[in-house]
């Protein structure tokens, strides 16, 4: 084989080679989803994260905005700080938002759940959400009920 | 008594065999990068190793894919999930099935014949000539080799993957009816550029690494008879593929531990 043939063939595995890494980067990775890094972060503290990981996605109704960076124990009050990574495309929420922490179905992913309030300034970077609603652990949800439904036949 | 002698000889060997691969490795690498000013020579490695194995990598990467698409829906439609087969396509291929069985072929397809050329060198005496013109055999034969096996190996093993989750999407999109949507959006929404890909893309590399350095090696530490060098090339493939699992099962339990 002549060798300007045998460079245009290897030239030619070399470029297939990359264009399947960037078609598993960019169609199969989420490379080209939301950009994290272009985001701004709050956070919010809740008594219980139940099953919430690092990466969980924030929504507002029902839409994709961010996802969870980080979370940690509080050292003062012993709470859990969550941290929100938000898209920059959504920096117009509102000061008193609620977040939630919700579950996708009965046994699903849980995620954060952010609710906009009336206020009329916006949350920016390193803001606290105040009203935070804790994960609904299931368990303790049924021993509650089995407990409370004891005493009311005792 | 006997087989006690037997044992130590086979540990001695052993190592003694480890430590010639070692220096082997020191002086290949001194050689890569000496190499690197006859570029053309590592152009035509690439090619022996690299673009003959295409199509092979292809083909195994679609059927794969395919099968994988069949069992991941029969399996997945039990439990009302068949939304979820886009990632199970994809997550299998690009962590395991794509880097470890592209990396299994390469040792089949490409590692055999390197061993099996270099060991017909030394046979022929083709190495031993290049020592008398004072050319360096592991700079001028091993060292192009090496570094082909090393570029290569991601390379196919990318296709492997992509070819793979396209397979996938004919079978679960075409044939079994998933939304084509759903397919390509549950697969963004769990596969994760660093911890899957840029991982699944480290083992291809330590895969290339392993793969090549033996199969040059056996090559080049092959008893110089026909026998020797179909005894060598045999053992390419089997040290190789085995080396191949163990790392994987290592890297594995390295990367994807902590959750």
């Amino acid at each position: 084989m002549s060798r300007n043939a045998l460079e245009l063939w290897v030239g030619l595995f070399v470029i297939a080679g990359l264009a399947a890494l960037s078609m598993l980067a960019l169609r199969v990775g989420n490379l080209g989803a939301v950009n994290v890094t272009d985001a701004y972060k709050v956070t919010a503290s809740f008594g219980n994260v139940g099953g919430l990981n690092v990466k969980a996605p924030v929504t507002m109704a029902g839409v994709k905005i961010g996802r969870v960076s980080n979370i940690r124990i509080d050292r003062e009050d012993y709470s859990a700080v969550v941290e929100l990574s938000i898209d920059r495309r959504y920096n117009n929420l509102p000061t008193d938002t609620s977040a939630a922490i919700l579950t996708s179905g009965l046994l699903g992913a849980q995620y954060v759940g952010l609710e906009p309030g009336g206020e009329e300034s916006y949350l920016k970077q390193g803001d606290r959400i105040e009203i935070t609603q804790s994960a609904v652990v299931l368990e303790q949800l049924i021993g509650q009920m089995l407990f409370s439904k004891a005493q009311g036949d005792g | 008594m006997n087989s006690a002698r037997l044992l130590g000889r086979w540990v001695i060997n052993s190592i003694l065999r480890l430590g010639r691969a070692t220096v082997f490795l020191m002086s290949t690498l001194v050689g890569v990068i000496l190499i690197m000013r006859r570029f053309s020579l590592i152009v035509q490695q690439v090619f022996a190793v690299g673009v003959l194995t295409v199509l092979i990598i292809v083909v195994s990467g679609l059927f794969v894919g395919m099968v994988l698409g069949l069992q991941g829906y029969n399996t997945l439609v039990d439990f009302g999930a068949e939304s979820s087969l886009g990632l199970v396509v994809a997550l299998s291929l690009t962590r395991e099935l794509g880097p470890v069985l592209t990396a299994l072929l390469f040792a089949g397809r490409a590692g055999s014949a390197l061993t099996a050329e270099i060991g017909l060198m030394k046979a022929t005496s083709q190495l031993a000539g290049m020592e008398m013109m004072a050319v360096d055999p592991i700079e001028r034969v091993m060292a192009p080799r090496f570094v082909a096996g090393f570029v290569a190996m991601p390379l196919l093993a990318a296709m492997f993957t992509a070819i793979g989750v396209l397979g996938g999407f004919l079978i679960g999109v075409g044939l079994l009816g998933v939304d084509s949507g759903v397919y390509w959006t549950s697969m963004q929404e769990g596969v994760d550029v660093y911890d899957d890909i840029l991982n699944g893309v480290i083992k291809s590399v330590a895969f290339g690494f392993v793969v090549t350095w033996i199969a040059v090696f056996e090559g080049y530490d092959a008893v110089p008879t026909s026998e020797g060098v179909s005894r060598a090339t045999t053992r390419t493939v089997v040290i190789a593929s085995l080396a191949v699992l163990g790392l994987d099962f290592i890297l594995t339990s390295l990367m994807f531990s902590e959750v």
